[in-house]
């Protein structure tokens, strides 16, 4: 009798064991395809013997040569202006976004939910849609090409207030008999947004103005538009995607390769600083639809 | 249809409450589309006697007003400033001065011309300095509808100001009547940061959004109902002008010889659903099921793992993206090392076999999507097994539940009912996924059959992407993807309403509060 449940808890305790063990193989191996094109672009943007694609992984020859090939390059442009959008824009959007998803989740007004559903619906139309008519418009006020700077942080910023699912959730979860505890001791509408919700808000605020930095060094179709060609006016994902071009490919591909790491070493910094805040948006935002 | 009582239904399984959800749902459809309609009726009958009971109460207001509020129907504000109202009055006075001197100098031109959408273009003129004939330019049909819809907005915001300005003068009127104060210019402000803080907050993004968004798909709608193309472009070369439905017809009817858009069509929507299918599920699965490895009892290094993961979502995608299309482009890192180890003899062409529709560049896509969508997945299901009671799984076990049986009856179904809302917007989400697509293949191999039809169409080409290729390019036939885009819509709105009415997890939204 004892034996046969020892046996069996021995039993239990094996196959613990090889599915632990095959969970383990399984997320060694994910992590290493996960990891595979990052850790290949890094030591492809040390290449020095060749700039085009080779079918080996190892460079041959290591040096820094592409990465000071970049320096010379129009990319140092190209990065500025992406880091200037992306900063403009990470505070400003933050500022709509917020006002929008706190209005929404706190006030009860008549057009409140004509509003809503009117975003909804709106935000089924493809956003592609968009892009002939604002750059047009961007066109007729000068903000295009070696201007489009301001140009993109206008339509970034502008059209941020649809974002804000996310953050009305966020604020749906404060409870609102804080709101009206203060209200009863005198504060008004304005002083309960910025001295009791927005310090409660913090994990809110830090992942909004994370998306919205990270958003302009991914933009890449609208970005294109509105410099159209020209140098000045390029973010670094239009500037970069020129270089893959078939032209260009041939000359360019080490130096896409050290481009990359460059901007993927601040965003991914900052990215997993600010990790804690991002899974806690992602995951609420998930919840709440 | 058999109908079910609550009781009845209850006692259904989970399988056949979803059929029944499902087919009441259609079987409810032609009493649906009959309600519509009845709403539509009920719609204008409300509006027709909404308007006329406006009328009637604006013509009251008129003959019982004093001076100072019939002043006020021919400039706006007066009234209120004659009442001490200064701030408001002035606000008032500011609006109506802005619009009438729009109006007057440019307004009135853009309005007059937007049924014709222009009436003189490009043309051969006689220049006495150069003595020759050159080109001189004429009307602008883009900046025509442009701007005409932009004076279509601004007149109905002055119409609903000045409706706002007369019931402000007959409020005032009565509550002087009543010897009641009235609000000062300092409660106004005062109430701006308080009951009415809402206006204040929204009157920023609200206008981003109308200018930023409304009005440019309001024009792209327009833009369907005319020929605005690269040929006639309003300006340098050629006006365009409405064409009524022609635009839809070319894309709907079904020619049969030469170019055919309807079956380009077809093809390209079978595809985009079927895209949006595997990239939603096949990453919804996956990440859920890497969750549950990571969260598993006994499993170390639980940081670490996850790390890796999210560490991907940081990369920007044009850069991961762009750079794995290379890895496993004919001459990549891959294709090098499958035939330096001698596991292929000749290089695989991932993204320009045209074989069975395209079929490895269209399962490449999904596959490199997994790889992308995973980590992202995995962080929302982790929040989400996190919250499911650690009881029920203890009580299902001594229940003698083995780990199947745990994940299709209690994991599962908690994670559809919570994730529903995201699933249908991660689908939606994916039928417009430009990113992924463009990045990676550019909607390559080119569909032969096909690409007679505007752009060069490919097999992974999705809607937008196509949408995208039709407004480059010399042919730049905008109007035709216009009327793609309205379709998008269609077919978004039409899966939205769907699931939306299928689902069970759509709750009123104070529940969560």
């Amino acid at each position: 009798m004892n034996e046969t449940l020892e046996k069996r808890h021995m039993g239990l305790k094996a196959s613990r064991t090889i599915s632990n063990t095959i969970i383990y193989i399984i997320l060694i191996l994910m992590s290493v395809i996960w990891l595979i094109p990052f850790i290949c672009i890094v030591l492809q943007s040390f290449r020095v013997e060749s700039t085009w694609q080779v079918g080996y992984v190892i460079p041959k020859q290591w040096g820094w040569d592409n990465y000071i090939a970049l320096w010379n390059s129009d990319f140092r442009k190209w990065y500025f202006n992406t880091f200037l959008i992306a900063l403009i824009v990470a505070v400003l959007q933050t500022v709509i976004v917020l006002c929008m998803s706190y209005t929404l989740s706190r006030f009860r007004f008549k057009l409140r939910d004509g509003l809503m559903r009117f975003m909804l619906i709106l935000g089924m139309f493809p956003g592609m849609l968009t892009m002939i008519i604002l750059y047009r418009v961007l066109k007729d006020l000068g903000l295009t090409q070696a201007n489009a700077v301001p140009g993109l942080i206008l339509v970034y910023v502008a059209s941020s207030g649809m974002g804000y699912y996310v953050s009305k959730g966020f604020f749906d979860t404060i409870p609102k008999s804080l709101d009206e505890a203060a209200r009863i001791d005198g504060a008004t509408r304005a002083q309960v947004l910025t001295k009791i919700i927005l310090p409660l808000a913090k994990p809110i605020v830090i992942y909004t103005i994370l998306t919205a930095f990270m958003g302009p060094w991914g933009d890449f179709v609208f970005a294109r538009y509105v410099s159209f060609g020209t140098s000045a006016g390029m973010n670094v994902a239009v500037g970069m995607y020129s270089w893959l071009q078939l032209d260009r490919i041939g000359q360019s591909y080490t130096m896409f390769c050290a481009g990359g790491v460059i901007v993927a070493i601040p965003v991914t910094i900052l990215f997993m600083c600010l990790q804690k805040y991002y899974v806690e948006g992602v995951t609420g935002g998930a919840v709440k639809g | 249809m058999k109908k079910y009582s609550d009781l009845e239904f209850l006692k259904l399984s989970k399988g056949q409450k979803f059929v029944y959800r499902l087919t009441s749902f259609f079987a409810a459809i032609p009493r649906a589309i009959a309600r519509f309609f009845l709403a539509i009726g009920r719609f204008f009958k409300n509006a027709a006697l909404g308007i006329g009971r406006e009328f009637a109460d604006i013509f009251t207001t008129f003959k019982e007003g004093d001076w100072k509020t019939r002043a006020s129907f021919l400039v706006m504000g007066l009234g209120s400033i004659a009442r001490g109202q200064v701030l408001r009055g002035l606000m008032f006075l500011l609006f109506e001065a802005v619009f009438l001197f729009y109006m007057i100098t440019t307004g009135g031109y853009w309005l007059s011309l937007l049924p014709s959408l222009g009436r003189i273009g490009p043309h051969e003129e006689y220049n006495a300095v150069l003595d020759a004939y050159t080109t001189a330019y004429g009307d602008n049909s883009f900046k025509i509808l442009l701007y005409g819809v932009l004076t279509i907005f601004f007149i109905v915001a002055f119409l609903y100001t000045w409706r706002l300005n007369v019931k402000q003068n007959k409020i005032a009127q009565e509550y002087q009547r009543a010897g009641r104060r009235l609000k000062s210019s300092a409660d106004d402000l005062r109430s701006l940061v308080d009951e009415q803080f809402y206006k204040t907050l929204l009157a920023l993004p609200l206008t981003g959004i109308v200018v930023f968004t409304v009005l440019p798909i309001v024009f792209m709608i327009l833009v369907a109902f005319t020929n605005y193309d690269g040929a006639h472009n309003g300006y340098t070369n050629a006006l365009f002008s409405w064409q009524g439905l022609a635009n839809f017809r070319t894309l709907l009817t079904w020619t049969g010889s030469g170019v055919n858009y309807s079956a380009t069509f077809g093809e390209i929507l079978t595809w985009t659903l079927i895209w949006a299918f595997f990239a939603t599920f096949t990453n919804y699965f996956l990440g859920m099921f890497v969750a549950m490895m990571i969260n598993k009892k006994g499993i170390r290094l639980k940081k670490l793992w996850r790390t890796v993961l999210v560490m991907t979502i940081a990369i920007p995608q044009f850069i991961s993206l762009l750079y794995v299309s290379k890895m496993f482009a004919k001459n990549g890192i891959v294709n090098g090392l499958l035939l330096n180890w001698g596991w292929i003899d000749k290089a695989i062409d991932f993204w320009g076999s045209t074989a069975h529709n395209g079929l490895l560049p269209r399962v490449m896509v999904i596959v490199i999507n997994i790889w992308i969508g995973i980590p992202y997945l995995m962080l929302i299901a982790t929040g989400i097994l996190m919250n499911i009671p650690a009881d029920l799984y203890e009580s299902s076990r001594i229940d003698g539940a083995n780990a199947w049986q745990q994940y299709t009856k209690i994991t599962l179904p908690y994670m559809l009912f919570i994730t529903g809302p995201y699933l249908l917007t991660s689908f939606t989400g994916n039928m417009n996924n430009f990113n992924v697509i463009y990045l990676l293949t550019g909607g390559a191999p080119t569909n032969a059959a096909a690409s007679g039809a505007a752009g060069s169409v490919g097999y992974t080409d999705l809607l937008v992407t196509w949408l995208f290729k039709i407004t480059t390019g010399a042919e730049a036939q905008y109007y035709l993807a216009s009327v793609v885009g309205i379709m998008v819509f269609v077919v978004v709105a039409a899966i939205s309403l769907v699931v939306y009415n299928v689902l069970p997890s759509i709750k009123n939204e104070e529940d969560f509060q």
